[in-house]
């Protein structure tokens, strides 16, 4: 009695999965069920249930370029300041700074009055600022009164080759952290110009990845000029009034950014003067995420912590600073200010209106890194798959060939047995693609090369417990014995060889990434699913049989 | 029933030697062709990387009348080029985006930086003249197409990937020995894991000898047979390690032999099916997939023979050198080395 009632659990478990399945492969997210029994019905419940990549699909093409002339300025203006610095420390006078940044030539020149000062100055200047990097050196050139630095065109290229790099590595992280499966990511053109081309299979809101991939993210914590706490932070009405707190326009140490109020009811922005250069950059930054207090939509901020070479560096500053305000810039803006309570050693938080989905997209920007310069989109276009139409079609011919071959020799070679193989081996590819769609995958080539040896061992499985099912027959068991002795023993083996091969996906998914992992998914998956089609269900329809006819003389095997 | 290979008798181990010496003569061209290609003086590289891993040229073209994928993957063909991407343009529908590897330097295309320009317009002129350079598509009536954009494009994370493949199955394999130590014997498991390195480098060899491009596909293929390889020789372990259990008192040696033979109906159903499945799709499957494909056969190949020829002699080769084995069928079963194995080899298998 026991044993039948077994047999009645089994087998509506195997009905519950298998019917579950259909419905995650081939029933409608929306619409009705009746329209699912169409042949069209089928087909587009299909294609919306089962993501399929870049290589099987095709997606969105962008061309961008980093803006290179920019990265140079901004670089230029960081040397501009620091050498001015440089000089100033080392206790020389320095009359005047300027620059030169456009049209391809980037200059720097100090003009003092003292020429006695010459050599000391530059010595002083080299040893703080860069200019004679191995991989991009400035030329120096000089009067008696003045030193120019300037980047000649090779160091430019360099640069630019530099920037191009880096910007692609900032944006990889990016789209595979938003989770984008598989694009693919290259530099084209000259590998100085800063173009990059990325293609990507559909995604829901193209918009926002081409959001994420261009934020700038640029974070700065700077020090504001103000009064200390307990005053109000000195914030200004227009850009005008604050310039004019600091005699009418930015100098190197004084810059003037706007800042809008969490709280301010009009919405416009008010002014602040910041102190340059920031205490603090992104590139301290260890983690960002994005949190809400109250849980409403629009009430989300982020918070941020330190490497601990940026806390080190942070803590000591704002010992210093105790009661004064501090600025938190975002790109152009100042997002929140804040007075220094106490020390501060390794976190801290962006405020503003933020809602759910901003503030985790720049939370991901902010761990990314920010990119070396803005980047502009200069072509965007759809594309059809990139292995091609026609050699998608060949390939699916020849599988679905392959399959069919496979099938009639398991029914020829093994008789009723074999109906039972082709049966699991079916139920196997339906609960693996299943599984897929349960879990959001993407369905790429090499997730299908998966899925094939997924398929290989589930048939294996099968000609395992069948071959030793024979076995036992040959040596003379009944039937009831060979069956249960050859699922058993072939069971010893079927999870050696599974739990070996779900091992080394498993490390395949943790340490790969993009092609490697499409891969890994869909074989742990295929495996873990044929255990219980090829064992599970396999001995249940064999039980079947068995006690349907007891007194069977032969089994068909 | 109808049973293939049913009651087969052969002394596999007795043939290791053999096996040994067409393995290393493989490996051994492999290895020649890949150094010598690599340091002849304008030859080949040692392996034929393909566009994903080197670069090449993107070319987008413009049709007045847009023929099919098929049709363009031909005409590239002709002139030589067997591994190009085709992409079409879904909304701009008149356009196709072709991406060609670089080429080396022939007579037709002298200009290294034109070169793949020059070879894509001599395929598309198979369809119809090119617009003159200073006329638009439509200006020009008697043109059929026009090419509207050229690059250089840079390696799709190539490297990288490679690099990360490697060393992702590196350590899966690391994964596999641990586990398959801890569920037999070391001896096993070092046999289990030199077999897959024999069949990847065989692979690789013949990846290196007959040429065949290696791109991202590739780099699947490669992961699925050392998958394969793997569970092919753990259905022969397996059976090796039950034996050793039932049949106490005989050699090792003569129970690795059994073992193969006993499994052979399995490993010649599997094997074969498997087989014969990926040659439809080598055959069938299309150009894009060739080299996907090839990997693929030669790895179920080389991941059956190794199971026998590599992973099997191996572990028996180990145990000799601990002295719970010999390398030879014995005259006479003798039961002190049969227990002498038993306390080394079986006895946590027993306990399990």
């Amino acid at each position: 009695m026991r044993k039948k009632r077994n047999l009645w659990v089994r087998t509506a478990i195997s009905i519950v999965v298998t019917l579950v399945g259909f419905y995650m492969v081939f029933g409608p997210r929306e619409g009705t069920l009746a329209e699912s029994f169409t042949w069209e019905g089928i087909k587009k419940n299909l294609s919306e249930n089962i993501n399929l990549g870049l290589d099987l699909k095709g997606g969105s093409h962008l061309v961008m370029r980093v803006k290179i002339e920019d990265y140079l300025k901004a670089l230029t203006d960081n040397y501009r300041q620091a050498a001015f610095d440089a000089a100033k420390e080392a206790g020389l006078s320095v009359t005047d700074v300027t620059e030169v940044s456009e049209n391809g030539n980037y200059s720097i020149t100090l003009t003092f009055s003292d020429p006695s000062h010459k050599e000391q100055i530059i010595e002083a200047v080299n040893r703080k600022v860069d200019f004679n990097n191995p991989n991009a050196p400035w030329t120096q050139t000089s009067t008696d009164t003045s030193i120019t630095w300037s980047l000649p065109i090779q160091s430019q290229r360099a640069l630019a080759r530099q920037a191009t790099e880096q910007a692609l590595k900032i944006i990889e992280s990016r789209i595979n952290t938003f989770g984008v499966k598989e694009p693919t990511l290259q530099v084209i053109g000259s590998e100085d110009s800063g173009r990059i081309m990325l293609q990507m299979p559909g995604v829901e809101d193209p918009e926002r990845v081409k959001r994420i991939v261009s934020a700038e993210s640029k974070l700065e914590l700077m020090k504001v000029v103000s009064p200390p706490y307990p005053s109000p932070v000195q914030t200004y009405a227009t850009r005008e009034e604050a310039l004019a707190s600091i005699g009418g326009r930015e100098t190197l140490t004084r810059k003037v950014f706007p800042y809008t109020e969490r709280d301010s009811t009009d919405g416009k922005p008010r002014f602040v003067v910041v102190e340059t250069p920031a205490v603090i950059d992104g590139s301290e930054l260890r983690d960002a995420a994005a949190v809400s207090r109250t849980g409403f939509e629009g009430d989300y901020q982020i918070v941020f912590s330190l490497k601990p070479s940026g806390a080190q560096k942070f803590g000591e500053w704002t010992e210093r600073n105790i009661n004064n305000y501090m600025a938190v810039r975002l790109n152009d803006e100042v997002k929140s200010i804040a007075y220094i309570k106490s020390k501060i050693t390794d976190s801290g938080e962006i405020t503003g209106r933020f809602t759910k989905a901003s503030a985790e997209d720049l939370a991901l920007t902010l761990k990314s890194g920010a990119l070396p310069a803005p980047i502009e989109y200069q072509e965007e276009r759809t594309v059809g798959p990139s292995l091609g139409a026609d050699s998608i079609r060949a390939g699916v011919t020849a599988s679905v060939g392959g399959l069919i071959f496979v099938a009639a020799f398991m029914l020829f070679y093994y008789r009723g047995a074999g109906i039972n193989a082709v049966i699991v081996l079916l139920l196997n590819m339906l609960l693996t693609m299943a599984a897929m769609v349960f879990f959001d995958a993407t369905l790429t080539l090499p997730g299908i090369a998966g899925l094939i040896l997924g398929v290989g061992m589930a048939v294996d499985s099968n000609v395992l417990i069948f071959e030793r099912i024979r076995e036992e027959l040959l040596a003379g068991k009944t039937i009831p014995q060979s069956v249960d002795l050859g699922f058993d023993r072939a069971f010893v083996t079927i999870i050696d060889t599974h739990i070996t091969t779900i091992i080394s996906a498993i490390i395949l998914y943790m340490y790969g990434t993009g092609p490697i992992r499409g891969f890994a998914v869909t074989l742990i998956l295929g495996l873990l699913i044929n255990l219980f089609s090829a064992v599970y269900v396999s001995r249940t329809i064999f039980l079947w049989i068995l006690q349907r006819r007891p007194n069977m003389q032969r089994l068909s095997i | 029933m109808i049973r293939i290979f049913a009651n087969i008798n052969v002394d596999w181990m007795g043939k290791r030697k053999w096996f040994a010496g067409v393995s290393i003569i493989v490996l051994l061209a492999g290895l020649i062709s890949a150094v010598g290609r690599e340091w002849s003086e304008g030859g080949t590289s040692a392996f034929n990387l393909g566009i994903d891993f080197k670069g090449g040229t993107f070319v987008i073209a413009k049709f007045k009348d847009k023929p099919s994928i098929d049709e363009i993957r031909s005409a590239l063909q002709e002139v030589g080029i067997s591994d190009a991407v085709i992409q079409d343009s879904t909304d701009k529908k008149d356009e196709v985006l072709i991406k060609v590897p670089t080429l080396g330097r022939r007579e037709e295309c002298p200009n290294v930086d034109e070169a793949g320009r020059c070879f894509v317009k001599k395929a598309l002129d198979s369809f119809g003249k090119e617009a003159e350079a200073n006329l638009s598509l439509e200006e020009d009536q008697e043109a059929r197409y026009k090419i509207v954009g050229t690059e250089i494009v840079g390696p799709v994370a190539g490297a990288q990937l490679r690099n990360q493949a490697v060393s992702a199955t590196l350590l899966g394999l690391l994964g596999i020995l641990f586990y398959l130590a801890y569920r037999y014997d070391w001896t096993y498991a070092a046999g289990a894991v030199i077999a897959v390195f024999h069949d990847v480098l065989t692979t690789l060899a013949f990846f290196s000898i007959f040429q065949w491009e290696i791109n991202i596909t590739v780099i699947a293929a490669f992961l699925t047979l050392v998958g394969y390889s793997v569970n092919d020789t753990i259905v022969i372990f397996d059976r090796i390690r039950e034996n050793l259990t039932l049949r106490r008192g005989e050699s090792i040696y003569k129970l690795t032999n059994d073992s193969i033979n006993q499994t052979m109906g399995r490993t010649v159903v599997t094997n074969g099916l498997v087989f014969l499945s990926v040659l439809a799709l080598v055959l069938f499957g299309g150009e894009v997939l060739r080299s996907f494909s090839l990997a693929l056969l030669v790895g179920a190949v080389t991941g059956t023979y190794s199971t026998i020829a590599i992973a099997s002699p191996i572990a028996l080769w180990w145990q000799s050198i601990i002295g719970v084995a010999e390398l030879k069928q014995p005259e006479k079963e003798t039961e002190k080395l049969a227990s002498a194995a038993r306390q080394s080899t079986v006895r946590r298998t027993v306990v399990r």
